[in-house]
């Protein structure tokens, strides 16, 4: 095996295109499961059973079936009910829906860790059951969640290569295609594992530093 | 008290604001229960506007429980709750709104909102509760703070407080309200020694300035003697003797209260 810095050379510029998908996959997919998963965990807190009974089950089945079980279904089996998205978006949407029934959790273990104290303050100035929400319960959750949930965000980054699965062309997808096509597999694979690395591990410090200051 | 004091009540915030001493708070029958334990026990009281009522008796014994029925964090399992004429149990949501907006409470942990500065905990229920103005608000929330001798510390974090100046903001946000019953439940007991002193200052002064009717649960049994107009001392979800803190104090009649008395004292 030889070391060749001009096939380093070549592939950067796929590099880029797939660096910048996987950062899109990445930002869209946190986003959707930061708001779904509050969604679900504020749901999940209604006193109707009709309403927490179908997403306990819907968010239990999707945290405990692979996530590429889940990409394969919504690329190729919504498009036989005429219901297509580009491979990007349908990878993006995956990876968003398949977290926020974790970052469910996370956001549930929030809410349950603000002190009963806080509410029965809230309901002696009769806040409103929304205004409650919004500016007592909330705020103090995510202050507590916002590591853990930064913590899954470096789960995703690390599930993005998945998306090649659907044709997705991220870094690892960029990585295969340039392989296959001068047959030079080392130098492609090892950038983007520099990459991750590079993206990952100062990712996860910069989440223990906030855990420290957020936490208390 | 002259008109323009903080504390003075608000002639639009009640509708019917109550007669001085005309009957202001009505338990009949209450009965609460937590699991088989019974903690009232068809418990039937009344409290006058503007008196100064002190709850005491062993731990236990349905004090507390009582502040948190009338405060709605709790619902009675039988009986009656009636406020200002108006009834707090049973009834729907919409009129259970409408009687809390007159009781105000301070608690035992103080309660403040850690994400808010001392100033936003002490305007946020008048704002989005009573609709004032950002700037009426923080107008009351100044006043209020000077009141408790914290006019320097609007813009605090909570956190940044001591144990007394936090109950001293959570005094001012429980008055900001302007409720016609404060209620305050053992609101020294989770101070250091040293800072007691200062609470129970500013709550005299309230006491001794305004027509504020208060209901108290308290360990302090000199500041219970110092202001109150009446004591009620309970037992296992009763109130087995009432009377001036003059007469309980220095005469109980009940065997019971003597003894509580004496292990408090």
């Amino acid at each position: 095996m030889t070391w060749d810095w001009s096939a380093v050379g070549d592939f950067m510029p796929h590099f880029w295109d797939g660096l910048l998908v996987t950062l899109q996959a990445l930002a869209l997919g946190s986003l959707i499961s930061f708001a779904l998963g509050l969604v679900w965990a504020l749901l999940m807190r209604t006193p109707t059973r009709w309403v927490r009974w179908p997403i306990g089950v819907v968010t239990e089945f999707i945290r405990n079936t692979p996530l590429l079980v889940q990409l394969f279904f919504l690329f190729y089996v919504l498009p036989e009910w005429n219901i297509t998205f580009s491979a990007l978006t349908t990878g993006v949407v995956a990876i968003g829906l398949h977290y926020s029934t974790y970052t469910m959790q996370v956001y549930r273990a929030g809410i349950e860790g603000v002190p009963p104290g806080q509410w029965e303050a809230a309901t002696a100035l009769s806040l409103p059951v929304r205004r409650t929400w919004t500016a007592v319960i909330l705020p103090q959750a995510i202050r507590r969640v916002v590591p853990a949930l930064g913590n899954y965000v470096i789960s995703m980054l690390k599930d993005t290569p998945l998306l090649m699965a659907i044709t997705v062309l991220d870094m690892l997808g960029e990585a295969r295609l340039y392989s296959q096509q001068h047959f030079q597999f080392t130098e492609p694979l090892t950038v983007i594992g520099v990459a991750f690395i590079l993206i990952s591990y100062p990712a996860s410090l910069l989440m223990r530093a906030l855990e420290r200051r957020l936490v208390r | 008290m002259s008109a323009d004091t903080p504390l003075m009540k608000d002639p639009d915030a009640h509708a019917n604001p109550p007669v001085d001493g005309a009957e202001l708070i009505r338990f009949d029958k209450v009965t609460k229960r937590f699991g088989s334990n019974t903690v009232l026990d068809g418990l039937d009281f009344r409290v006058d506007s503007g008196k100064h009522v002190t709850l005491i008796g062993p731990s236990g014994s349905g004090k507390t429980t009582i502040l948190r029925l009338l405060m709605t964090l709790a619902k009675p399992d039988e009986g009656t709750i009636t406020v200002a004429g108006d009834r707090l149990f049973p009834a729907d949501e919409k009129q259970i709104r409408e009687v809390r907006k007159k009781i105000g409470m301070v608690f035992q942990q103080f309660n403040l909102f850690p994400n808010m500065s001392v100033l936003r905990n002490i305007t946020e229920a008048p704002v989005t509760v009573l609709g004032l103005s950002k700037d009426e608000a923080e107008a009351r929330a100044r006043e209020l703070l000077d009141l408790v001798g914290l006019a320097d510390k609007c813009d605090e974090r909570p956190s940044r407080l001591s144990g007394g100046q936090q109950q001293r903001v959570a005094i001012a946000r429980a008055l900001a309200m302007r409720p016609q019953v404060l209620l305050l439940d053992e609101v020294t007991s989770a101070l250091d020694p040293e800072l007691v002193a200062g609470v129970l200052d500013v709550l005299r002064d309230i006491a001794h300035t305004t027509d504020i009717t208060m209901l108290c649960v308290t360990h302090e049994m000199n500041f219970a003697r110092d202001i109150s107009d009446q004591v009620l001392m309970f037992d296992s979800g009763r109130v087995i003797e009432a009377g001036s803190p003059e007469k309980i104090f220095s005469d109980p009649e009940h065997d019971r209260t003597r003894e509580f008395l004496s292990a408090v004292l």
